[in-house]
This record gives C-alpha cells, sequence and structure tokens, in this order.
C-alpha cells in the first residue's frame, strides 16, 4: 500500500466566470474515510465539490485521484474513474420511476452492477421503502424517501470516492438518522466520504476528519474528535482563523 | 361516404406528416432543442435523393439505404458541431443558431437547384393503388402510414426501454445531473440527433415520391412538425403520431368542405388543441 491519498486537491482556486469562491483549498482523502466539510452558507462548500467533480473548470493539477492530475475532466468520466456525488438539492430525473433513475447510474456505473459492492437488492434492504416504491415516479417520493434513491443513485455508480453535499437538508431528525446510519456501511467497502454539512454537530459525529471554510479558505482542520466546539465557532464564523 | 374518405385520405396524409414530426418530437419534444432548419434539412435530403436517382442504378426505395445514412451524418454534425454548442436550459440560443441555418440552407439550395420543383421519378408503387368497397387508397400512402407506426413504435421503445433512450431522458431532465451519473450529454445529444434527421431522411424520400419539393418548402414540413408535436403533447413519441393524423385529418376534411380549406382546417385545429389543451392531447399531468 502506499500512502497516495485517494482524493487530494492543491492550492484550488475556481468559482463562476470572473467571479472566485474558493482561494487555495489543500485537502486529501483516505480510502475508507469520513472527512466532514462544514462552513457557513455561501462558503464555498458545494463550488468545491463541484471544482472536484469536472463541473466547474479548474486547472488539471488541482484536483488529483489516486495520485494522477485529474482537474477539469468532466464529470462522466469522474464517473467512469470513480467519484460520484449526492448532489445538493438531490437532483434527481423528473418524470421517471425510482428504478429507471437507478438503473442511470448503473448503466455509466465504474464497474457492472454485481461487481461492484452494491446492488440494487442490497441498497432495497437498506431502504426498504424504495424497493416498494420503485415503479412509481420519482416526483411522487417524500423528500427522506428522494434522498434515499440519490445516495443509491451515487452508490450504484460503484464510486471510490463519494460526494455528499448536504443529505440532511430538509429532512426529519429520524430520516437523517436512519440516511446516517449507512454511513459505516459504505466506508466499510474502502469507499472514502466527503461529507458536506450544516449540521456541524452531525458532522462531528460521523467524521474522522473535518476541514472547516470560510469565504472559499480552510479556516480548521484535524481530527474531529480532537476539535474543540469553540474551536470550530471561531473558524466557523470566522472570529480568529485557526489552522491546527 | 365522402366523410369517410376524406378521414381515409387524412389519416394517409397523417402518416407523411408523422414522419415529418417523429425528428420534432425526439429534438423537440424531448431534448427542447427548437431546430427550425427541420424543414430545410429534409427539403435537402429530398433534393439529394432527386438528383441521386438520375445517376444511381438501383429503385426508388433503394435510395432510402444511401440518404438515410447520409442523414444520420448530417444530423450527428448538425447536433456536434452547432446545437452541441448552443444547448442549455435557454431555448433561444438554439433557436438563432437554426434559424441562421435555415436561411442558409435556402439559399444554398436555391443556388444548387433552382426554384424548380422536383419530385423522383415516377414509379409503380408511386402510381399503384387499390380499392375497399367504394374508396380508392394509395399503395404509396399506405406503405408511408406503416413505416410511420413502425418507427413510432420503435422510437418509443428505444426511448424507453434501451440504455440511450434512458440516457436521453435524463439528459433532458437535468443535463448537470446526467453527467453526474455517468452520461455524456453532448454524445447522447448527437446520436439523438442523428437518429432523428435519420427518420427525416426515410421521411425526405417519401415525399419526394408522393409530391414534388422546391428549395422553399421546408418552413411548411416546420409548421406541419411543429403543430404534430404540440397537438400530441411535448416528450410523447405517440403524441406526435397522433397529433399528426389529427393534422392530416383535419386538412382532409376542411378541403372536402372547401378545396382552398384544406390547410388553413389543420392550422385551427392546431390553435383550439392549444386553447383548450395546452399541454398537448397525450401529456402526462403534471
Ligand atoms: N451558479 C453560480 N453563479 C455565480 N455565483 C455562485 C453560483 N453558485 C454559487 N455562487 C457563489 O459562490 C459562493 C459559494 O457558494 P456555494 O454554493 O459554494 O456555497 P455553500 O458553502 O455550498 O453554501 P450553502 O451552505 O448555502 O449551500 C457564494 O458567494 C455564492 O453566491
Ligand atoms: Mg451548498
Amino acid at each position: 500500500m502506499s500512502d497516495t491519498p485517494i482524493l487530494s486537491t492543491h492550492g484550488l482556486t475556481g468559482g463562476y466566470g470572473d467571479f472566485q469562491a474558493l482561494f487555495g483549498i489543500d485537502m486529501h482523502i483516505d480510502a475508507g474515510e469520513v472527512v466532514a466539510l462544514i462552513g457557513a452558507n455561501g462558503a464555498g462548500k458545494s463550488t468545491f465539490l463541484k471544482s472536484i467533480f469536472g463541473l466547474l473548470p479548474v486547472d488539471r493539477d488541482m484536483v488529483k485521484f489516486e495520485g494522477n492530475p485529474v482537474g477539469g475532466t468532466p464529470a462522466h468520466m469522474m464517473v467512469r474513474r470513480g467519484i460520484a456525488m449526492v448532489p445538493e438539492g438531490r437532483r434527481l430525473f423528473v418524470g421517471m420511476t425510482v428504478e429507471e433513475n437507478l438503473r442511470i447510474a448503473i448503466d455509466n456505473a465504474r464497474l457492472p452492477e454485481g461487481e461492484g459492492p452494491w446492488t440494487r437488492e442490497h441498497l432495497f434492504d437498506l431502504f426498504p421503502i424504495l424497493r416498494e416504491k420503485r415503479r412509481q415516479p420519482i416526483e411522487d417520493l417524500s423528500g427522506g424517501q428522494q434522498q434515499m434513491v440519490a445516495i443509491s443513485r451515487a452508490l450504484l455508480c460503484q464510486p471510490k470516492v463519494l460526494l455528499c453535499d448536504e443529505i440532511s437538508l430538509g429532512l426529519a431528525p429520524k430520516v437523517i438518522r436512519e440516511i446516517y446510519e449507512i454511513l459505516p456501511e459504505i466506508s466499510a467497502f474502502g469507499t472514502a466520504i466527503v461529507l458536506v454539512e450544516q449540521d456541524v454537530g452531525l458532522a462531528r459525529e460521523a467524521s474522522n476528519r473535518l476541514y472547516c471554510m470560510l469565504e472559499g479558505r480552510i479556516t480548521l482542520t484535524g481530527v474531529s474528535q480532537d476539535i474543540s466546539r469553540d474551536a470550530i465557532a471561531a473558524a466557523y464564523f470566522g472570529a480568529s482563523h485557526a489552522v491546527a | 361516404m365522402q366523410w369517410l374518405d376524406a378521414v381515409i385520405q387524412g389519416v394517409l396524409l397523417g402518416g407523411m406528416y408523422a414522419q415529418y414530426a417523429l425528428g420534432m418530437a425526439l429534438m423537440f419534444g424531448v431534448m427542447r432543442i427548437v431546430n427550425i432548419a427541420h424543414g430545410d434539412v429534409m427539403i435537402l435530403l429530398s433534393l439529394i435523393a432527386v438528383s441521386l436517382a438520375g445517376v444511381l442504378p438501383f429503385g426508388n426505395l433503394g435510395l432510402i439505404v444511401v440518404i438515410v445514412p447520409i442523414a444520420v451524418v448530417i444530423g450527428w454534425i448538425l447536433q456536434k458541431f452547432i446545437l452541441n454548442k448552443v444547448v442549455g436550459a435557454d431555448p433561444l440560443p438554439s433557436l438563432i443558431a437554426t434559424f441562421g441555418l435555415s436561411i442558409a440552407l435556402q439559399n444554398f439550395m436555391l443556388e444548387l437547384w433552382s426554384a424548380d420543383t422536383r419530385s423522383l421519378p415516377n414509379s409503380d408503387i408511386a402510381s399503384a393503388s387499390f380499392q375497399i368497397g367504394s374508396i380508392y387508397v394509395g399503395l404509396l400512402p399506405v406503405i408511408v402510414l406503416i413505416t410511420a407506426l413502425v418507427l413510432t413504435g420503435g422510437l418509443d421503445a428505444v426511448l424507453r426501454f434501451s440504455r440511450f433512450g434512458r440516457g436521453l431522458r435524463a439528459a433532458a431532465a437535468d443535463t448537470e445531473a446526467a453527467a453526474m451519473t455517468g452520461v455524456d450529454p453532448k454524445r447522447i445529444y448527437a446520436i439523438a440527433t442523428a437518429i432523428a434527421v435519420g427518420i427525416l431522411g426515410l421521411a425526405a424520400v417519401f415525399a419526394a415520391l408522393r409530391a414534388t419539393v422546391s428549395p422553399s418548402d421546408g418552413s411548411a414540413q416546420l409548421i406541419y412538425a411543429f403543430e404534430a408535436v404540440i397537438i400530441g403533447g411535448m416528450g410523447s413519441v405517440w403524441g406526435a403520431f397522433l397529433g399528426a393524423m389529427v393534422l392530416g385529418v383535419a386538412q382532409a376534411i376542411g378541403l372536402r368542405i372547401d378545396p382552398g380549406l384544406g390547410i388553413l382546417f389543420g392550422h385551427l385545429v392546431f390553435l383550439a388543441v392549444l386553447a383548450t389543451r395546452p399541454e398537448g392531447i397525450m401529456a402526462r399531468k403534471k
């Protein structure tokens, strides 16, 4: 085993046209690790995930996957390499059934269903309600059920790295718990998880390490359990810039 | 009897319109690309067919084997080099780009073929007919209708059940999310437009067999195709087929009322559908 992280960013800058949202982000994640990325609204968390995933332009050397520079590779090719995303707002395919939404991922996955760790049957065991609703149009599902489909869709891409953008947003605590309970199961396959999360307590509990972002910069990073609430508060709101 | 005859002739005419409309159903109905050059591309293919018929040694229907691949290549190039640069949530750029293409194509065709009307040389198929009771039915329109049915069924099945069809529907629903799920939207759109124009290649040969074509005819075909897709309901391939039938029957009935009313009647029915059921006959309820 080499100690190359599965995914890393190096001085990543980016944004939208003339508007710069990220100012040199250095981040890395190892196989099987859960890394949380927290920060206030507009800090640049979603922009960061999109930049990694080839949805926004970045320089080639700013993103490395298994040690190879991949920055700016189109998203559909990132999926083939082994990255998948649960996007902010779920972004499911309206007008298609649950099953069809999942089939899109299977059609284009890194590995065929059955060769990778995830199958529909396995996911239906984790989220039994989806088995029941598999033939229903996606728009007939509740927000929590839709989030389960979004996660299942990403997992059926058989990713080595899973990017999750605010998967708890707008969901009832019981549903959030149900969804977060499967994270260890995902890690168990060696899949690395980048967890963007507004709920700091939840992020800290679910992650091995944590990064805090403020106005496009990392203001704090360290082992989740070792970071004090005060340090997080300071980094989150920008009272002082602590870099552990 | 006169009205039954009108309905039958209308359904047969609808078969031709369905062939115009299927490519539109795919591009406008599913991908939401407004291709103003739709009719002009078809006329171009008809004129190529007419010119090739003079030099190639095989029969009129054999032309299809040559024209459809040409059409597929034209469609692929159109999407890859023009439409993929302008597709997005906003339909206006594709509208403007294809409007320009439409005018350029018309001028190009006038230059090359002049304004004369042309058609494929008369063949046995084009003139054969048979009689059901007291109604005469042309063999060619029946072949056109059956072809349209087969194409509609095939395209519908491809969209519903194939990997390509799923990917296309996903890309049309949310292009970025489709890319995040491994779909290459530009590639899948290029294939879709190649299919759409390929179907138009078939229609082009039939149109030149049935009647005459001239470089300025494209806008009429464009309107019929648009109307059929909108009457039927966006995104539904069978809807476009049904819309084409409605249009054909309306025109045939209008023609019986007054020979000058045919085409107008078709437009009036289109407006009536737009006013009473703007989502189209077969649209899914939101
Ligand atoms: N499509 C866009 N075009 C222009 N600017 C954008 C766009 N999307 C986001 N921004 C800007 O980029 C900055 C970072 O936004 P981003 O969405 O990455 O924040 P975030 O940390 O994900 O916030 P939230 O927690 O609200 O999702 C913000 O200033 C935002 O206004
Ligand atoms: Mg965000």
